[in-house]
């Protein structure tokens, strides 16, 4: 459904716009029907990039986005950008950011309503926004008409899918839609994630948690200065993962029942002896034009030198 | 015994009427203990550790004593804790990071920050280094503008500030929540080392986080609409709470290795009540699979084994 062909994009930052950053490199997966990608990494290290090129609020420098085949750059006519976000919207990390205080909440509704349901009639309108706010598990009498002050972050976070949903949306791009709420909160907001997958929505969830990413996703993406380290099965990925910065990452998540020192203890035990070589150069020697590996089914991995070193494990450092 | 906190009471007035945000805290902290405080939003965590500080103009005294290292704080009288704060008792606010003032080198703002303490920059320079490197950072970081440095940089500075002059009760607000996996485990560390080191004798660690704080704390707090729901022990808390609130909020934590597909997590049904007329009796009553009706009064906080107490009916 989604698919991100090596793409790239470069930031121009200075005064003059003199020096550029490199916020993605090369990046390629999928998102099919009905499937949750996780897209971990952390601060700064182009998730939200990656989700606004794909919601095309920022363009992209080099490679494809395409979407059912089609290349969204290519959207030319506001028409075709029109039926784009009736297929893919966002949610983004900071509800309140998406509200004006003055305006009761639930005027996000009426914005979609001009745009898209202009002719549906009144009656049929509200049963089309109850439903949605049900799947969302709100009761429509408890948080329609209310201010965003009157409602808590949980709730505002929650309408804004709802309002996606009245869209019949195919993707929906959430970026750190759970970090603002706290543990009792979010564990709803994941699970209405998991139903809506469930009914065949496909979802790109950008999170710096990799337990929340573990408990949803079907694949996982692990970025890392914008580019991807490993990708596959999420399965694959946190049960044996390869990267020696995803082992890095795994080993800072705090566990409730494990220790830290335990955490690295394990680590170190499962490294002893074994010299770890780089599983790139492993399997492509002379290194290739992707970035990454595969290693198993599913499971793909770049190479362990990090910041453009030279890997001691490659036989010739590749051209370019 | 480093802190004694008796019935503190402290309300928020606003022209709806007094919105009860601390109605009731008794605990202790021992010397050298780490305790790591839990809740929901709105619980009033950042109360409790505000008024162990500094009341705003909007904070109201009602009631309750506490007592530092066997001596009275005089949290009421704002002009009397100018004697205690920072050099006794020290406060990371909730988004300390980006109060940073953005025109002012780091080492300026630090100098500033100092002198209007009544205590000389120049002096005190050297352990300020020492401290900087000890957490990772170099004497230039004073060299340079907020906006210069990461998150996890800055909130280290702040570490470092907030128990320049060895404190004996640290409060430390969110200061992990908005960093990375591989900061936030950073910034833990550094201040469980503060405590080892003895540069603060006790510290209350304020997180929406429990696997986080359950790394580095000695005993968990459970704050549950303004009042203390349990606290004991970090692995007793985790491993077999007994408030039915702690139950439920513990179990809807995502752990590694956990997904959906296996075994589906439940969050917690209702919302907490409003504080500013809140119900009698248990406030966790509505949401609570247990309440009786014995829960129409309020449950005391008392012991159910050393160092554990718990406010519930049914513990
Ligand atoms: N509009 C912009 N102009 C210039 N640089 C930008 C812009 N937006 C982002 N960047 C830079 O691009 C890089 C990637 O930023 P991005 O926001 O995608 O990261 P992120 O992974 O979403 O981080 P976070 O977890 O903090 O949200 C960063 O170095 C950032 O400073
Ligand atoms: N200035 C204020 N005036 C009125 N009510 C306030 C004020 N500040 C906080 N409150 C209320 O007091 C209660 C406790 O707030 P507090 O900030 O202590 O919660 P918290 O547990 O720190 O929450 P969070 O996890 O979101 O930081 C909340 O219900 C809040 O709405
Ligand atoms: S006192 Fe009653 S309502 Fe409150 S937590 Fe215990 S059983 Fe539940
Ligand atoms: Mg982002
Ligand atoms: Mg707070």
């Amino acid at each position: 459904m989604l698919k991100l062909d090596r793409v790239s994009k470069v930031y121009r930052v200075g005064s003059f716009g003199g020096e550029q950053l490199r916020a993605v490199g090369d990046v390629s997966f999928e998102v099919r029907p009905g499937q949750v990608v996780s897209l971990i990494g952390e601060s700064g290290s182009g998730k939200s990039t990656i989700g606004k090129m794909v919601l095309r609020t920022s363009r992209i420098t080099s490679g494809t986005i395409s979407f059912d085949g089609a290349d969204i750059s290519r959207y030319r006519r506001t028409g075709e950008l029109k039926e784009y976000y009736r297929r893919v919207q966002g949610v983004f990390q900071d509800p309140f950011s998406s509200y004006n205080p003055v305006f009761k909440a639930d005027r996000v509704f009426e914005m979609i309503r001009t745009e898209y349901f202009a002719a549906v009639p009144a009656a049929e309108w509200r049963a089309k926004l109850d439903a949605a706010l049900r799947t969302v598990r709100l009761d429509p009498a408890q948080v329609l008409g209310k201010y965003p002050h009157q409602l808590s972050g949980g709730q505002l976070q929650r309408l804004l899918i709802a309002r996606a949903l009245l869209l019949d949306i195919e993707l929906l791009v959430a970026d750190e839609i759970i970090s603002m709420l706290d543990a009792s909160t979010r564990i709803d907001v994941l699970n209405l994630l998991a139903d809506l997958k469930e009914r065949g929505l496909g979802i790109l969830f950008i999170t710096h948690d990799l337990s929340l990413g573990n408990y949803v996703s079907d694949q996982t993406v692990i970025l890392r200065g914008g580019s991807v380290v490993e990708r596959g099965a999420t399965r694959r990925v946190f049960a044996n993962p390869l990267h020696p910065y995803t082992r890095r990452l795994l080993s800072s998540v705090p566990q409730l029942h494990k220790t830290w020192a335990e955490v690295d203890a394990e680590l170190r035990a499962r490294d002893a002896g074994a010299e770890r070589r780089c599983a790139y150069h492993e399997r492509l020697p002379d290194g290739g034009p992707d970035p990454l590996a595969a290693v198993d089914e599913d499971h793909h991995v770049a190479c362990f030198a990090l910041d453009g070193a030279p890997c001691p494990d490659a036989a010739r450092t590749p051209v370019g | 015994m480093s802190l004694k906190v008796r019935d503190l009471r402290v309300y928020y007035r606003t022209l709806a009427g007094d919105v009860k945000a601390l109605d009731g805290a008794d605990f202790e902290l021992a010397d050298g203990e780490i305790t790591g405080l839990v809740g929901e939003s709105g619980s009033g965590k950042s109360t409790l550790g505000k008024s162990l500080i500094k009341l705003d103009g909007r904070m109201r005294y009602v009631s309750g004593t506490v007592e530092l290292d066997g001596a009275e704080l005089p949290v009421r009288d704002s002009a009397r804790m100018n004697d205690f704060r920072f050099r006794e008792v020290s406060l990371i606010p909730q988004y300390a990071m980006s109060a940073m003032n953005p025109t002012r080198k780091v080492g300026r703002m630090i100098a500033d920050l100092l002198e209007s303490r009544g205590e000389r920059f120049r002096a005190l320079r050297p352990e300020l280094v020492r401290r900087l490197e000890l957490v990772g950072l170099g004497e230039q970081v004073l060299g340079r503008y907020p906006i210069e440095l990461s998150g996890g940089m800055k909130q280290r500075t702040v570490m470092v500030l907030s128990t320049l002059l060895d404190p004996s009760l640290l409060i430390a607000d969110e200061v992990t929540s908005a960093l990375d996996v591989s900061n936030q485990r950073a910034v833990a560390e550094t201040l469980a080392g503060f405590r080892d080191r003895g540069f603060v004798k006790s510290m209350i660690f304020v997180t929406h986080d429990v696997a986080l704080v359950n790394q580095i704390a000695d005993t968990i707090t459970v704050m549950y609409a303004g009042r203390l729901a349990e606290k004991g022990p970090a692995k007793t808390v985790v491993n077999s709470p007994r408030h039915p609130y702690t139950r439920m909020l513990i179990s809807a934590l995502p752990e590694v290795g956990v997904s959906h597909g296996e075994r589906r997590l439940s969050g917690i049904p209702g919302s907490p009540p409003a504080l500013l007329d809140p119900p009698a009796g248990c406030r966790f009553r509505d949401r609570c699979p247990l309440a009786f009706d014995k829960c129409e009064q309020e449950p005391p906080f008392a012991e159910v084994e050393p160092d554990h107490s718990v406010a519930c009916w049914k513990a």
